[in-house]
């Protein structure tokens, strides 16, 4: 049989948490399971920065990525297979949504797996936040974890 | 940090007595003044001096004759390769991988707020009171030139930048003048790069730093009545020194946002203004056009038009001067040439559109005078332009004319010069610190006393009016052009190299779009 695989989006806080706990009850249930634990950092190209933000973008790149293994994914990983779930985690800048339905495509994922985090902002207040954009426009079915 | 800023307000605390006293005392100004004049005048006059028998600066035609070798020599790549910029802007051959990295789009914005500024407003302004509607026409005409120079700068400035192995990166045209000097076997590579390191770094003291403080000032006294230059110049230092050394990212971050909104407003301001006046728009290109080639009425007449547009042209868009060649080149690309191509909207984004959303305003307003019976402007001999609404000049003259549409446009124009003039310095302090550490070397105190040298000159900037002191910083800021040229003279072949392997690729296939 075909794994099986789900995609969590973790962004350090307790309901992302509770996504990848959702996630694990769902391997346990279903078996041959890979779970792919993904954190966004929210970037844009279309941003104004400083020419010394620029020269320095690069370098602060490798240090966010660093960072997010270092306090995100790792203690994440490490945990998860000490449990015997099979587990991957990946790090990529962009829009949350869009980056993590792209990964769900690319690697044929049976569903997303989101923590549903409270409208902060007037963006997310206007444009929806990562969860609501995901449950519109995901090409996977979707469980936003309350 | 807040050591720094102990250091930096105590030295603010020490200059402060004796500008206020140079405020009281016009004599300390004066003196100044006369000591610059006397040690360099011969050089500023040189800089600027006419061709002979015209009022032509040569400066301006070096800059021309420049843009239009790169334009023949890569044929036309401003007008074939506009297309294919857009889509590089857009991201559509961007490699997703490099998410998080600095984009074409973050490039090309960050270049833009360093030109946009006071060219736009004031210098059109003054083109178009001298030279009339035509100077437009010509201005135009030397945007579109000024593209493929850019072209030929950015792609150089990316390919032989220099990368750490911290990450960082550092370009511009000292690398290149070394490097690609070195690849060709040419010599005098480096004492190029000093000369123009040295020429930046007085280009950005005063071009880009007291020359925008002090029309700051001055912008601001127009409308809120006139106060001590001093405080303007304290409070820009303040914030200036906050963001550059302060690494108040913050102020930072707000600037370069409202900086591309304000400039996104002034033109659609500028659109509404000719939408209701939509029955004038052909008249007014109708005035471009025969006043390009008959001056209508300006001394000098076709020439006159000619002069003042293309002058207008190479001083606001800085192409062929290297600055954008240090902004560019932080770029993630494996292609120079990409960012060559995303490098040649900007003359045509900050002259070709924005430039002449101010001169056609201008000429629409109605605020130039003309003689209803011939149709010719009416010249003021005394003051060497067209008799305008006022008598003004400059900036005021682009505030009358929007002004004759919307009342409250003054406020908004003193807030975007200042905005503008903030941006811009903070731009040039950049390429200034490039050019110091190409110098001196890298390190965090060497950094430091640029930084404070850059915060101290804006204090100068605006307290003082040292016509002197600026007009050399400008002919500092010419003379990057003339060493920059040269070498994009002798570097064009390997420019053309990149090109055409980058176009085989794109046509092969093997440079493909990315997948949305």
């Amino acid at each position: 049989m075909e794994k099986t695989t789900f995609i969590v989006g973790l962004d350090g806080s307790e309901t992302g948490a509770r996504a990848l706990a959702f996630a694990k009850d769902r391997a346990k249930a279903i078996g041959d399971c890979t779970i792919v634990i993904c954190y966004v950092i929210e970037w844009s190209p279309f941003t104004f920065q400083t020419a010394e933000e620029n020269a320095q973008r690069h370098k602060r790149r490798e240090a966010e990525i660093a960072m997010a293994h270092e306090r995100v994914l790792d203690p994440a990983l490490t945990m998860t297979r000490a449990e015997g779930f099979e587990i991957e985690g990946i790090v990529r800048h962009g829009d949350a949504a869009e980056i993590l339905d792209g990964l769900a495509r690319e690697r044929g994922a049976k569903q997303i797996i989101v923590g549903r985090v409270g409208a902060r902002g007037l963006k997310s207040r206007l444009f929806g936040g990562v969860a609501g954009r995901l449950a519109a426009t995901a090409s996977v079915p979707v469980t936003i974890i309350p | 940090m807040s050591k720094l800023f102990h250091i930096f307000a105590g030295l603010i605390a020490c200059m402060l007595p004796s500008l206020a006293a140079a405020q009281e005392a016009i004599s300390l100004d004066e003196r100044i003044n006369g000591i610059f004049a006397d040690y360099t005048g011969w050089y500023v006059s040189f800089i600027f001096a006419p061709l002979p028998g015209t009022d032509f600066s040569w400066i301006a035609l070096w800059l021309v004759v420049g843009a239009v070798v790169f334009t023949v020599y890569f044929g036309a790549i401003q007008f074939s390769g506009f297309a294919h910029s857009i889509r590089l802007v857009k991201g559509d051959y961007s490699d997703p991988n490099d998410a998080g990295e600095v984009s074409h789009f973050q490039a090309l914005a960050t270049a833009l707020s360093g030109t946009v500024g006071l060219g736009n407003i004031a210098g059109v302004a003054v083109a178009v009171s001298i030279g009339g509607a035509g100077a437009t026409f010509w201005m135009i005409v030397a945007g579109l030139f000024g593209m493929a120079t850019k072209f030929t700068e950015c792609t150089l400035g990316v390919k032989y930048r220099n990368e750490y192995p911290d990450g960082s990166v550092s370009g511009g045209p000292m690398y290149y003048m070394v490097k690609g000097f070195q690849e060709r076997g040419l010599p005098l590579g480096g004492a190029m790069a000093v000369l123009f390191s040295v020429f930046t770094i007085l280009g950005a003291l005063g071009g880009g730093n007291m020359f925008q403080a002090n029309q700051a000032h001055a912008q601001i006294a127009n409308v809120v009545g006139d106060y001590p230059g001093w405080i303007t110049g304290v409070v820009l230092a303040i914030l200036t020194f906050a963001v550059i050394a302060g690494g108040l990212k913050s102020i930072a971050r707000v600037t370069e946002k409202i900086v591309p909104f304000m400039g996104i407003f002034y033109v659609l301001v500028s659109l509404v203004i000719l939408l209701i006046n939509y029955d004038q728009i052909l008249w007014a290109f109708g005035q471009i056009f025969e006043g390009a080639f008959t001056g209508l009425g300006v001394v000098g007449g076709f020439t006159g038009a000619l002069i003042q547009g293309f002058r207008r042209a190479a001083f606001s868009n800085e192409a062929g001067i290297g600055s954008a060649a240090i902004a560019h080149s932080a770029v993630r690309t494996k292609e120079p040439v990409t960012e060559g191509y995303v490098a040649l909207l900007e003359p045509f984004i900050d002259t070709v559109v924005i430039c002449t959303m101010t001169a056609l305003v201008i000429v629409i307003s109605g605020v130039l005078a003309q003689d209803p019976a011939t149709g010719l402007y009416i010249w003021n001999a005394e003051l060497g332009r067209i008799t305008t609404e006022g008598d003004v000049g400059g900036v005021a003259l682009t505030s009358a004319a929007y002004a004759t549409a919307f009342s409250w446009f003054p406020v908004l124009l003193m807030i975007a010069v200042v905005l503008f003039a903030f941006s811009t310095m903070i731009s040039w302090s950049y390429y200034g610190l490039k050019a110091w550490t190409y110098l001196f070397g890298e390190g965090a105190v060497k950094e430091l006393i640029f930084k404070i040298i850059f915060c101290l000159f804006i204090v100068i900037g605006a307290a003082a009016s040292l016509g002197p002191v600026i007009d050399f910083s400008d002919a500092m800021l010419f003379s990057m052009a003339i060493v920059n040229i040269v070498a994009l003279y002798f570097l064009m072949p390997i420019v053309k190299r990149e090109l055409h392997s980058y176009r085989s690729r794109l046509r092969s296939g093997e440079i493909v779009k990315q997948p949305k």
